[in-house]
């Protein structure tokens, strides 16, 4: 048996991609055999749809087609870590708490905290994945510095490097992340590390109602604090909680917490995150979107969230979730659309229960630009042979 | 069918130049050489060219209408900011249009409670951080030049400085773009959220160096006033224990705000340029600035100040005020142009190598630079390894110029090979675009240029910077082939 049967099985019921089952699932191990595989399905005219961990395939819209998975969690090596140089090489199938698993040895971390369990390097990278402390460290954008992808006819192309400041040539890493796999598959990731902070400290705070914490992480924003995170957890029409996260030296995240008390005019201050923290709300129920916004709109924003809604907002940065009933959403998505509107906000769908999913707008509008996303796709993979169908405008 | 005679480049232009006045104003086109000479070069003055026509745009209509007028005279044009770039980046076409934007230089209020702004691309950066210090806010992004370079062309460069280590560089700090396309059309990329459905395609054109379009307005993110800022100022007697300290440094888990060092003969020339008073006798000093929370910045201070003493400094000087702070920049942002008192010529080179490299290339450097008889400067952002080699040399020496230029080649290459970037600020421009092949291969390039024509399929936007070899861009998917450019420059007809 060659190495190129046996990475491919058929495909079945649970490889679903939004519904839509593929012919054939590949697993390919290495970047050559990425490139190998990406060039017979374009002689073959097949689609091929990417895959991680699959732990955020909802996050796309359903595939036009989907004759191959690309399976990419074959490609699991931790390539070089050079610590001196805070920075590391990983593929893309490499598990993000596998990765900081390893970093953690060194004291080093990725600032990238999304909670989804199982996630890859490559998923978190072509989702755009992030968590609480993108308030700290940023998203994909401001921590990716390398990039190897494959494109639709195999070409295997490297941007960015492993230095951290770098500005030859463009930066497909950004092209790349958040685009779903529809311009080709990302193959190995190259990242700038930051130091494990050695202590932490928790102020949370009991609020009346969501939009309370709006007036109260502007303030927190416009302060000298400098925490890690700013959470707010809570339902559209209950009660909610802020959570401020410091995370530095003991002086430092001790003082820091005082002032936030202070600053907040009360809360709990203790060592640690209170259950649920930093995870997406609602379950599988519900239908689940990610907001983003101009941070400061954020009082606004929740006040357009219908009744029943869960809320997990990010809240100084501008980005929330929201778990809206599935009965309240498809009325409810467009008018939400409306009110973020002037807050250049948008809503994108990150998971619905299947019947509801047909009914909703999964990426809303897209601006003025999607033209030029159209002709970028175009270039990319011109014969659509890539997550076709998965991204903003049917792209 | 009858062949007409190919128009020259000349009457392309001089059609070109009449529409022009015709839509943006005669007072804002100019043709005549002693004008439009003044452009022949950006801050890297060893390549100059005359460019055809420069058109001094006041408003977003006239980059719009320009950059269409070019358009369909298939006409290349080069965006131009303050004109400090050292890449060549903004070095005119001869055939072609010079688009300058330093007229447009409005600023919006500062949102504070979104902390952002936005401006048009001429705003100078230091502009930015003064609106903004009112409301306890700055603009991160400090290149050494921002007295004086625009916002447009940090935006081209992705550009860097002292406190990048920290917070990052220019594209970490951009939020929207308005930009017009090579075509004339106009989009929005970004905007004022955090994140757009869609692919990131402002980040792709931030860095772009000009050749995706032309940025008419920017909203940029603007950053809490740090609380406490401490800095000193270590003198050594040898670059490794310079170099070592700042290692230590990261291995403490400390991030500070700015690392920088620089060598004996980088000191020499500030001190004879601004009398900076840097400590007598360094081989190499180090500029170490913390900044944040108080109580932070005062613990991580004094272990800082351990680190160095651990590494054989021999002068820890700390700064009392901002007064002191400012003197021990001074010397720092100088040092380019201070080179000039201590030789005739130098070129600042710019690349990058991972920071624990440090040692062994600053000492290839210099048996390099031995081996030609030629002296080396060293300035650079230590905290993230991007080096600013400065190679002396004497035009009036027979020769001399060319190996200089061979040097700084070579110091470039050893930056790839170290496993580093041949520009970590500057651009690749005009200057380094050959060397792209060294650091990229040939699929990577042509990938890289996959976007170029998805913006600018004819390749007009600053045509020949950045890449070795323009790739053709074939047919536009889905469009029909354009009409032939003397056609569209209303000089001939098709029978
Ligand atoms: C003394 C000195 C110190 C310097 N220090 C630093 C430093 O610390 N860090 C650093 O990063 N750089 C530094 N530079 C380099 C230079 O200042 C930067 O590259 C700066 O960003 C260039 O801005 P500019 O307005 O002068 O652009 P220009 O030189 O006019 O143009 C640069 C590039 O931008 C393009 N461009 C300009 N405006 C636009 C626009 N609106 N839309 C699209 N493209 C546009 C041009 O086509 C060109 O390719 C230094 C330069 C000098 C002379």
């Amino acid at each position: 048996m060659t190495a190129a049967t046996e990475i491919r099985r058929a495909g079945g019921a649970d490889d679903a991609v939004g519904g839509v089952v593929p012919q054939e699932v590949v697993r390919p191990a290495t970047v050559d055999q990425v490139s190998e595989v990406l060039r017979a399905a374009a002689a073959d005219g097949r689609t091929v749809v990417p895959v991680g961990g699959r732990s955020k395939l909802t996050w796309a819209a359903p595939p036009d087609s989907a004759d191959l998975l690309l399976d990419l969690t074959g490609l699991d090596r931790i390539v070089e870590h050079v610590a001196g140089d805070l920075t590391v090489v990983a593929e893309a199938g490499v598990r993000l708490p596998d990765l900081q698993a390893r970093l953690g040895e060194a004291g080093q971390l990725l600032g990238l905290d999304p909670p989804e369990d199982g996630a890859t390097l490559g998923g978190v990278v072509s989702a755009n994945a992030s968590g609480p402390r993108r308030l700290r460290y940023g998203t994909t954008r401001d921590l990716l510095i390398g990039i190897t992808v494959v494109l639709a006819d195999g070409t295997v192309a490297h941007a960015g490097g492993k230095v951290v400041k770098n500005v030859a040539g463009y930066d497909l890493g950004k092209v790349f992340t958040g685009a779903h796999g529809t311009l080709g598959a990302v193959a190995s990731t190259t990242w700038r590390l930051h130091p494990v902070p050695p202590a932490r400290r928790v102020v949370t705070l009991e609020l009346p109602d969501v939009a309370a914490a709006g007036p109260l992480s502007i303030a927190l924003a416009r302060s000298t604090l400098t925490p890690s995170a700013v959470e707010l957890i809570g339902r559209a029409d209950g009660a909610a909680r802020l959570v401020v996260l410091f995370e530095s030296i003991a002086e430092s995240v001790d003082a820091q917490a005082g002032a936030a008390v202070a600053l907040l005019g009360g809360g709990e201050e203790s060592d640690d995150v209170p259950e649920g923290f930093g995870r997406r709300p609602g379950g599988v129920d519900d239908v689940l979107l990610r907001l983003a916004y101009a941070p400061a709109a954020l009082a606004s924003v929740v006040g357009a969230l219908p009744a029943g809604t869960a809320l997990a907002a990010h809240a100084a940065t501008g980005v929330s979730y929201a778990a809206l009933p599935a009965d309240a959403a498809v009325e409810a998505l467009p008018r939400l659309r409306a009110a973020l509107a002037p807050h250049d906000g948008t809503a994108v769908l990150l998971r619905a229960p299947d019947d509801v999913r047909d009914r909703l707008d999964h990426w809303g509008p897209a601006g003025d630009s999607l033209d030029l996303m159209r002709r970028v796709k175009e270039r990319f993979d011109p014969e659509r042979q890539m997550s076709p169908g998965r991204f903003v405008g049917g792209l | 069918m009858t062949a007409v005679a190919e128009p020259s480049v000349s009457d392309l232009t001089a059609a070109l130049a009449e529409r022009l006045r015709a839509t943006v104003g005669t007072e804002r086109v100019l043709t005549d050489r002693t004008q439009t000479r003044t452009y022949e070069c950006d801050g890297l003055a060893n390549f100059k060219v005359t460019p055809a026509i420069v058109v001094l745009a006041e408003s977003r209509q006239h980059v719009v209408d320009t950059v269409r007028l070019c358009s369909q005279a298939r006409v290349p044009f080069v965006a131009r900011g303050s004109g400090t770039g050292l890449s060549g980046g903004a070095l005119p076409s001869s055939d072609g249009v010079l688009l300058v934007l330093s007229r447009l230089r409005s600023l919006g209020a500062v949102d504070a409670d979104n902390r952002q702004v936005t401006v048009e691309p001429g705003v100078i950066n230091l502009w930015v951080t003064r609106d903004a210090a009112p409301y306890d806010l700055a603009y991160a992004p400090d290149p050494s030049s921002q007295l004086v370079c625009s916002i447009g062309g940090n935006v081209a460069e992705n550009a860097g400085g002292a406190h990048c280590l920290k917070y990052g560089f220019t594209v970490n700090h951009v939020l929207g773009a308005e930009v017009v396309l090579p075509d004339g059309e106009v989009v929005h990329l970004g905007g004022r959220a955090p994140e757009h459905p869609g692919y990131d395609l402002l980040g792709a054109f931030i860095g772009s160096e000009g050749t995706l379009g032309v940025a008419t307005e920017l909203t940029l993110r603007l950053i809490r006033v740090p609380e406490a800022v401490q800095t000193m100022l270590v003198g050594y007697r040898s670059v490794e224990d310079a170099a070592g300290t700042v290692s230590d440094i990261i291995g403490a888990g400390i991030v500070p705000a700015a690392v920088e060092m620089m060598d004996a003969l980088a000191i020499e020339a500030a001190e004879a340029a601004v009398n900076c008073g840097y400590p007598a006798g360094a081989v190499a000093v180090l500029v170490i600035e913390l900044d944040g929370p108080q109580v932070e910045v005062e613990a991580q201070f004094r272990q800082v100040e351990e680190i160095a003493q651990r590494r054989n400094a021999f002068e820890v000087r700390i700064a009392a005020d901002d007064a002191e702070r400012a003197l021990m920049w001074k010397g720092r942002k100088s040092a380019f142009a201070a080179v000039g008192r201590i030789s005739p010529s130098y070129y600042v080179q710019d690349g990058v190598i991972p920071r624990t490299k440090l040692p062994e290339v600053l000492a290839e450097m210099k048996r390099m630079a031995d081996a030609k008889g030629l002296r080396v400067a060293n300035v650079f952002h230590a905290g993230d390894g991007n080096l600013h080699p400065l190679v002396l040399f004497d035009d009036a020496v027979e020769g001399q110029a060319h190996e200089a230029e061979e040097l700084a080649g070579a110091i470039l290459e050893l930056c790839i090979t170290s496993g580093g970037s041949i520009t970590g600020e500057h651009g690749v421009g005009q200057e380094k675009r050959m060397k792209m092949a060294k650091q990229f291969t040939p699929e990577d390039l042509d990938t890289m240029q996959l976007l170029r024509c998805a913006f600018d399929p004819d390749g007009i936007a600053n045509p020949g910077k950045v890449f070795p070899t323009p790739r053709l861009c074939g047919e536009r998917p889905g469009v029909r082939k354009g009409e032939h450019p003397v056609q569209a420059a209303g000089l001939g007809e098709v029978f």
